[in-house]
């Protein structure tokens, strides 16, 4: 099934999938929580700055937040109701972060969207329609996706990839949304690819996700792509996959050079989510404030893939789920490859939530990590041809300094490393701090 | 009410492993390395049970002694100095006394291992170590302690000291001293040497005469992909082609495959010249690491003063380690673009 199929050359590992836990279930939508934690911290880039006022009333989709100046998205109320209060809550990923709380106004009715013709509008309408509605990379990255398609007029971009890999295990929420919004998300790469001012599109999609490849295959043949040039890119199913430059690739055989991004090879990609996200922002005029996510794992009681607003907190998820189980060991938002373990339920789903992982013992490994015995194993998994091994070994020897001749910072942190280290060598915590020190002894 | 998380593991990611561990793996190779013993209790007799035995006991027990005095955790579980113990006795002759292997294993295990920094940065393959150091200190009983196999003879014929008793000479020393025609008529025709020797029904160390059962173990850690070809197949290769064109009396004329069949090629060039720390990880390296162990098992075997060569060849090679490593890196994603070299 794998053989012949678009792969990158190097690294990579085979987890096991996880994904039939979910990969079969609708999504659905959770219902409105009685309160949510909107942060200001959820993209690539500088802190939003309120520009609500304690008390205030909002509606849902108004917005609350913004950046002045610099890299940043726009916040959105996800619910209509009074703020309750401006503070700090919990971050799954900076740990704290500043957050408008929003007290939910049961009583109001929700608000509904109408379809425009978005066909008129010159690039700088639909820019500014993505901007306005604080549309990110939601895939994990979080980069603001009004500047990630205003690449710089010299790079030569003639290709967008629609990226559906999800290649980490138990997610399955570019899985249903390819499945259930396939016509949305060609439109929304057709808004994309004229943005661009481009005519190609590949949508690569790994195979372990056939009936998505044939959803998004007959959705390409049903639309009406006026010259569009859109293809289905089946994949084959190898961890990191969906990782942009492997991704890249795989499917144009171009590489994006060392600190250097996609359109330096001429091409843009943005996750099938984010596309779909573009579609609302751009067909509805809605802003980014809920977000499919898949809520998986042996923790917790009922896997699920959801409809939830942003700001909802983990332990509303949990209680709409019926709970989690006692052998819970570990909460994850995100994948299990790259996502944030949190010590808490008190985290509110941020843009860039993709899932909710709620791990048990014998789902994850917390036996303690031994000396590096030199197998090889992490040179051989990195897709990007670093040495994990001599990372870890100079940092536990107080050498981070000196770790760049290693690659440490072309490291985007897959996690195929550790994930194959037979000594269970914390590899890529050994990197981040290799990169914190050497960064700072630059 | 759903019940509430008591306490949650926060950790980086990644947060699924795979199921291999070091455990795994020493523990694996451990099981590959039984069946050859097992058939030295048949050829030499019971005593190889008993040295080996003892070689293992006693790697184990210096791995922990060692630990304890450099303040280390206590690691024996992980099997890595029963694979010493092992590998140590299967370098040994079979009719060593009793003690030897204990001697070998001070020097393997806390000298060669712990006193460089235990497992992952040693330089030397610790039982090469020490069984050089035997050679070096008893090499009377190391080059000499040769049992020629048992054929209709108690198991337990050499239980009280097999040197006193009888002792032969290896095929390698035969060839080396006597020439071809000389092993011929020690031990039959030529292909009843191969059948003879690929089985392991020749005079040799206690567990490196069998290159079938070695062979399949070596083929089991393939598979398992604990060990890559690379090393195995350039070292014996190497040893075949070097020793057709020089090991003869006119160029060319030389025996490969008694060469391969005969002294510790297989058992070296699978379980001693792969050794993790001790061998480059790239395969280009591997491919030339295994050339040279070849050739210079070669160049000792013709022209050095003992006749086998396996063991200081790895030993010569296994240094080279650390510059292989800078010589032959990984190959980066792409280019740079930047700065930040």
């Amino acid at each position: 099934m794998n053989k012949g199929l678009l792969t990158f050359p190097k690294g990579g590992v085979h987890p096991p999938e996880s994904k039939e836990l979910t990969e079969h279930l609708p999504v659905e939508a959770v219902p409105v929580p009685s309160q949510v934690d909107i942060l200001l911290t959820q993209h690539f880039g500088a802190p939003c700055e309120p520009v609500v006022k304690k008390k205030d009333q909002v509606a849902e989709g108004d917005r609350i937040g913004d950046v002045e100046a610099g890299l940043g998205a726009s916040v959105h109320a996800s619910v209509s109701g009074k703020v309750k209060n401006i503070g700090f809550a919990a971050h799954p990923i900076t740990v704290r972060a500043p957050c408008i709380t929003i007290e939910t106004d049961t009583e109001a009715p929700p608000r509904k969207f109408e379809p425009c013709e978005w066909s008129s509008l010159s690039k700088e309408g639909l820019l500014a329609k993505i901007k306005k509605a604080g549309i990110v990379g939601i895939g994990g990255a979080g980069f603001p996706t009004h500047v990630k398609l205003s690449p710089p007029p010299e790079a030569k971009v003639d290709t967008l990839i629609i990226n559906g890999a999800e290649c980490e295990p138990y997610l399955t929420t570019d899985h249903r949304l390819m499945l259930e919004h396939a016509e949305e998300i060609i439109e929304g790469a057709k808004i994309i690819l004229t943005i661009l001012g481009i005519k190609q599109a590949h949508i690569g999609i790994e195979v372990n996700k056939a009936d998505a490849i044939e959803a998004m295959m007959e959705a390409v043949s049903k639309a009406s792509l006026n010259g569009f040039d859109v293809k289905v890119a089946p994949l084959k199913v190898k961890y990191p996959q969906g990782s942009e430059k492997q991704l890249i690739q795989s499917i144009t055989g171009r590489k994006v050079p060392g600190f250097g991004l996609p359109f330096d090879v001429g091409v843009i990609v943005q996750n099938a989510g984010t596309t779909k996200a573009i579609y609302d922002a751009v067909v509805l005029d809605k802003p980014l404030y809920e977000k499919v996510i898949t809520v998986s794992g042996k923790g917790i009681k009922r896997p699920a893939n959801l409809l939830v607003r942003i700001g909802t907190r983990v332990s509303d998820i949990v209680s709409f789920l019926g709970g989690i189980n006692e052998d819970l060991a570990k909460v994850v938002l995100g994948g299990p490859m790259m996502g944030f373990a949190v010590p808490s339920l008190d985290v509110p789903v941020i843009k860039t939530t993709s899932g909710i992982l709620f791990l048990t013992q014998d789902e994850i490994d917390t036996s303690p990590h031994g000396q590096c015995i030199r197998c090889g194993w992490c040179l051989e998994a990195c897709p990007m041809g670093l040495s994990p091994n001599e990372i870890g070994i100079y940092v536990e020897g107080g050498q981070a300094e000196n770790t760049a001749q290693f690659g440490v910072f072309e490291c985007f942190e897959c996690g195929c490393c550790a994930y194959v280290c037979p000594a269970k060598r914390p590899l890529v915590q050994f990197i981040r701090l290799a990169k914190m020190k050497a960064k700072k002894s630059m | 009410m759903a019940p509430e998380p008591s306490i949650l593991a926060v950790s980086v990611s990644p947060h699924i492993r795979s199921g291999e561990s070091v455990e795994k793996i020493m523990w694996t190779v451990v099981a590959c390395l039984l069946p050859p013993l097992i058939l030295s209790i048949f050829i030499f007799g019971f005593q190889t049970l008993i040295i080996t035995l003892i070689s293992v006991a006693s790697c184990v027990v210096v791995e922990a002694v060692s630990q304890k005095l450099l303040h280390r955790p206590i690691t024996i579980k992980d099997g890595s100095a029963v694979i010493t113990g092992l590998l140590l006795a299967y370098i040994i002759p079979p009719g060593v006394p009793y003690w030897m292997p204990i001697l070998g294993s001070v020097m393997a295990i806390y000298v060669a291992k712990h006193l460089l920094g235990g497992i992952g940065f040693n330089f030397f393959n610790p039982a090469l170590i020490g069984r050089a150091f035997l050679v070096a200190t008893f090499p009377v009983a190391m080059t000499s302690a040769w049992l020629p196999p048992i054929r209709h003879a108690s198991i337990f014929k050499y239980m009280g000291g097999g040197v006193d008793a009888v002792s032969t000479a290896t095929p390698l020393y035969v060839l080396k001293h006597y020439g071809l025609g000389a092993v011929i008529e020690k031990f039959g025709s030529i292909s009843t040497i191969y059948g003879n020797f690929f089985i392991g029904w020749r005079p040799g160390c206690i567990g490196e005469t069998s290159a079938l059962l070695l062979l399949l173990g070596g083929l089991f850690l393939l598979y398992k992909k604990y060990i890559t070809w690379h090393i195995p197949v350039s070292m014996i290769g190497t040893i075949a082609l070097l020793t057709w064109a020089f090991g003869g009396e006119r160029a060319f004329g030389g025996d490969p495959l008694l060469a391969i069949l005969s002294g510790g090629v297989i058992i070296g060039a699978f379980f001693m010249a792969t050794d993790y720390v001790t061998s480059p990880s790239q395969p280009t390296a591997k491919l030339i690491f295994g050339v040279c162990i070849g050739a210079l098992t070669v160049l000792i075997r013709l022209k050095g003063g003992y006749p086998e060569g396996v063991c200081y060849a790895i030993l010569l090679m296994n240094p080279l380690t650390p510059a292989f490593e800078l010589w032959f890196k990984p190959k980066r994603f792409a280019a740079q673009k930047g700065a930040l070299k």
